[in-house]
């Protein structure tokens, strides 16, 4: 391998990490919210991809009915729930993309990812409402089956809607830059140029507005938050739809770089939670540097031995987990 | 109640004659996928170890079988033996970690070994291995079924004792109350990985048996959604019961079979809604039996015989000579949380045949002293003499070894256990029965030695009527006294004591009293943390009063209670 190569590979090993960082993020978010780890995340993110090159080649995709659907699930639930007008609230914004997608312009790239992102981001408080809401109260393990199996639900839900073949987005941008003998590419510093300000913009979401620091409160200490009067459910809600929203973008960025399938989603949402783990579950500069790291050496990985490049990045699980696990003797175990 | 076990081994000699041929199969499947989930039932809903690896075990032991195909027990044997080295090896990591942690680090070699299984070259790929012989004693598929029912109910019955053991006390521990157990001399991290080692070998038990019974294997079968299934079935049927394995094992075999076979006849496309329509079933019944559907029916819990009188608490025995040199000496202990100084400078002693208090207002580093005493918390400065011995960092485990039992401030009892495991809990120590022995019921003698000696604890306390009494059923109070007699079943000779009387009536205050004069009597040492100064001073021999972390005052109760610097700490400097 000469320098060439070893460059173009960091290249894509940084792009790849910055989407990892994303769903990282996002992975922690809901984590610390609601105690469910997120797994469908990836499946979202594949949703988005699929959603957006649909959009892009000027058809109506499935995700819009399914969107509709659950929305009219969820007033159902508020109803058997025993709320009354409050139900409704589930409708306006999945009403709204419909009439945004069936009467906006068709086959335009620069307003299929938005519309995409629009789509997708909702299907997060829904999917919390309709599948975590009532198992609140359940031990972590019932919440991480039922993220599993929500994990297959969505997947079937990508085959039955969108087939079993891959699809790819348009890049934001085509343009490229020759720095020496490397190519930039435009796509690449576009991902991760959206990306740091995305986690910027979170960094200051959860600094300074009152909603995040109501999302943080509930995070740190739920009973505490809900005695200051912060709605529980209501965090819930925004926590999911912030990973939705994040995964919907990874989704449409990642497309633009190599084609996504319906089932494609999973292991990418599994690498964002090794860089997740790897930056200890807790903190987000740690995080950023995990997600890097995972991100580099996939791509190093899948130069030298690709049949085992997920191996690879799955073992780097051993070493940080081996020292999380000699720093606190027992992570994760109350005191 | 019929047992688990009793139910599989009627299925092994009735379901084989009698199922029609196509059943055959699929209730050998059920078999099968039940003796990996009851062995997950211990990992995961009884130890709280969460597993998404357990198929790669399956297949260790199915690929095992089918290389040294021919000659079926020494490939049992090398399944077993293979499964078995690699848990134990992956056991280092993950006896370490607990939640999700674990959880991800088994996604993670559940995949990697599905991707050996795809790429090694002399495993055949995806192609498979074919042709394997049928089980030697066993030729036909009805034979076979037979055998697999006999496993399962053999696994059940293992399990099933190991449950009612000293190990099985220990594993319920594990699940969130490590800390605990390890107060009572738990190894814990030995036991986490035995558990796994023993899961591990259930899963490839199963393996065996599925390579000779498909008599074809291949990768897929042994990847990350067949581990998935096997949570699936336990979280279902209900994790922290062995009927949880076996109900669960039948309800996600029969269904996903009865979906495959049903839900394309409804939609007219093959192969696309069966594993949706099957999580979405998996959804709607987590949201009505968060516990798995075992919790919906009703259930008689066998009601254990009982004593018609309780018996007489028995005598205390003499465990030491009042006086001599301290038992427990804290020299000159500081401890530090960042820029927070919680103890300085502290030291205290306690003789045998002595009750120490130790009082202060909230905030003045009690706890810390106390927990740095049984090896919670290591101080910063200073040293820890316990029966003359200077101890480093000498592990809560140990300590408890050489004779130190504590109770907890905020109470730590496995809530769902009877008052009796719990307080068996505390015999730990003076047993010796690994999981082996407790599987093949070989630990009774010893079994009923450690259940007397609770039961002798629990007389002492004046629990003896509530040894059938969920420990969570008790009131506050009551579940104090449990955790005492559950230390005094370690027969310490130092017993430390965090606001023991938090909670009680006037009434069950005087019989503590009495209960800690007793063992004061026989020569044990007593630390007690307690905000009752009534009760502090009228029981303790000596008062240590602290405040910012610091002594102020320490003597007999009658002058404590005169120092002015004590006064001002309570009261305020005007009063």
């Amino acid at each position: 391998m000469n320098l060439f190569v070893l460059l173009t590979l960091l290249q894509d090993g940084l792009t790849t990490g910055a989407i990892y960082l994303l769903l990282a993020v996002g992975l922690l978010i809901v984590f610390s919210v609601t105690r469910v780890i997120f797994v469908p995340q990836g499946d979202l993110l594949a949703l988005a991809a699929l959603t957006v090159a649909q959009l892009e080649a000027g058809s109506v995709p499935g995700t819009l009915w399914l969107l509709d659907a659950l929305a009219v699930l969820a007033v159902l639930a508020d109803l058997l729930a025993g709320s009354r007008w409050r139900a409704l609230r589930w409708l306006p914004v999945p009403a709204l993309v419909t009439l945004a997608t069936l009467f906006g312009p068709r086959a335009a790239a620069w307003y299929a990812m938005p519309l995409g992102l629009a789509i997708i981001t909702p299907f997060g408080p829904l999917l919390w409402r309709l599948v975590f809401r009532r198992a609140a109260g359940a031990t972590m393990l019932t919440l991480l089956i039922l993220a599993m199996a929500l994990h297959f639900v969505l997947e079937g839900a990508g085959m039955v809607l969108f087939g079993p073949d891959g699809a790819a987005t348009a890049p934001l941008t085509e343009a490229a830059f020759a720095v020496g003998p490397l190519t930039l590419s435009g796509q690449s510093l576009a991902v991760v140029g959206l990306c740091a300000a995305l986690v910027a913009l979170l960094r200051w979401f959860f600094g300074a507005t009152i909603e995040g620091k109501a999302l943080r409160a509930a995070a740190s200490d739920r009973l505490g938050a809900r005695l200051v009067g912060i709605d529980a459910a209501r965090s819930g809600g925004l926590a999911f739809a912030l990973a939705a929203f994040v995964a919907a973008l990874s989704g449409v960025l990642i497309a633009a770089l190599t084609p996504i399938g319906y089932d494609t989603g999973f292991a990418i949402g599994l690498k964002g939670f090794v860089a997740a783990i790897v930056g200890g579950l807790v903190s987000y500069p740690a995080a950023a540097a995990g997600a890097v790291l995972v991100g580099v050496l996939e791509s190093l990985g899948s130069f030298w031995a690709s049949a085992y490049r997920d191996v690879i990045v799955y073992a780097l699980l051993v070493p940080v987990l081996l020292l999380l696990s000699w720093r606190g003797r027992r992570a994760g175990e109350e005191t | 109640m019929i047992r688990p076990a009793v139910l599989a081994l009627a299925a092994a000699l009735i379901l084989p004659p009698l199922l029609p041929p196509f059943y055959v199969t699929l209730a050998a499947y059920v078999g099968l996928a039940a003796i990996v989930a009851t062995g997950l039932v211990l990992l995961t809903g009884i130890s709280g170890q969460t597993s998404f690896g357990q198929a790669s075990f399956v297949g260790i032991a199915a690929y095992a079988a089918a290389l040294l195909d021919g000659r079926p027990f020494t490939g049992l044997l090398a399944g077993l033996a293979a499964a078995g080295v690699v848990a134990w090896l992956l056991g280092f990591i993950t006896a370490r970690l607990s939640g999700h942690f674990l959880a991800l680090c088994s996604v993670a070699w559940g995949l990697s070994f599905y991707s050996l299984f795809g790429t090694l070259p002399w495993l055949h790929g995806f192609n498979g291995i074919g042709g394997i012989a049928a089980l030697p004693f066993a030729p036909g598929p009805r034979a076979g079924l037979a055998v697999v029912w006999a496993v399962v109910a053999l696994g059940l019955w293992g399990a099933q004792n190991l449950l009612d053991s000293r190990s099985g006390r220990a594993l319920r521990a594990l699940n969130g109350a490590r800390l605990m157990a390890e107060s009572m001399g738990v190894d814990t991290v030995r036991l986490a990985r035995g558990v796994f080692v023993l899961a591990a070998l259930y899963a490839a038990a199963a393996g065996f048996l599925f390579a000779h019974v498909q008599r074809f294997i291949s990768p897929t079968p042994f990847g990350l959604t067949a581990s998935i299934e096997y949570l699936f079935m336990i979280i279902l049927g209900g994790a922290d019961r062995l009927a949880g394995a076996l109900l669960g094992a039948v309800l996600v075999v029969v269904l996903r079979d009865a979906l495959t076979d049903w839900v394309p006849r409804l939609t007219g496309a093959p192969g696309s809604y069966e594993a949706m329509a099957f999580s979405l079933l998996v959804i709607v019944m987590l949201h009505h039996a968060p516990r798995g559907v075992l919790s919906l029916l009703p259930q008689g819990r066998a009601a254990a015989p009982r004593p018609a009188a309780p018996p007489p608490p028995p005598p205390v025995q003499p465990i030491a000579a009042a006086g001599g040199e301290p038992v427990l000496l804290l020299d000159r202990i500081s401890r530090r949380f960042g820029g927070l100084a919680a103890n300085q400078d502290v030291s205290l002693a306690v003789h045998a045949g002595e009750i120490v208090a130790l009082i202060g207002p909230n905030g003045a580093g009690k706890s810390t002293l106390f927990n740095i005493a049984s090896g919670v918390l290591p101080p910063s400065a200073g040293s820890v003499r316990l029966f003359g011995r200077v101890l480093g960092a000498l592990p809560a485990r140990r300590r408890a070894a050489l004779g130190l039992a504590r109770t907890f401030q905020h109470v730590r009892l496995l809530q769902g256990e009877t008052v009796r495991d719990n307080i068996a809990l505390g015999a730990h120590l003076a047993g010796r029965a690994g999981m082996l022995r407790a599987l093949l019921r070989l630990d009774r003698a010893e079994e009923a030695r450690l259940r007397a000696a609770a039961e002798a604890a629990a007389a002492r306390v004046g629990l003896a009527d509530r040894l059938d009494t969920p420990a969570g059923d008790l009131p506050l109070g009551q579940q104090r006294i449990v955790e005492i007699a559950r230390a005094l079943c370690l027969t310490p000779r130092l017993l430390l004591l965090d606001e023991p009387a938090a909670g009680l009536r006037h009434l069950e205050k005087e019989r503590l009293a009495d209960l800690l004069r007793q063992l004061r009597a026989s020569g044990m040492a007593v630390l007690l943390v307690e905000h009752d100064m009534g009760f502090v001073m009228r029981l303790a021999d000596r008062v240590v009063v602290m405040d910012f972390g610091q002594t102020i005052a320490a003597g007999p109760p009658a002058q404590v209670r005169a120092d002015p610097a004590v006064r001002d700490a309570y009261l305020g400097g005007v009063a």
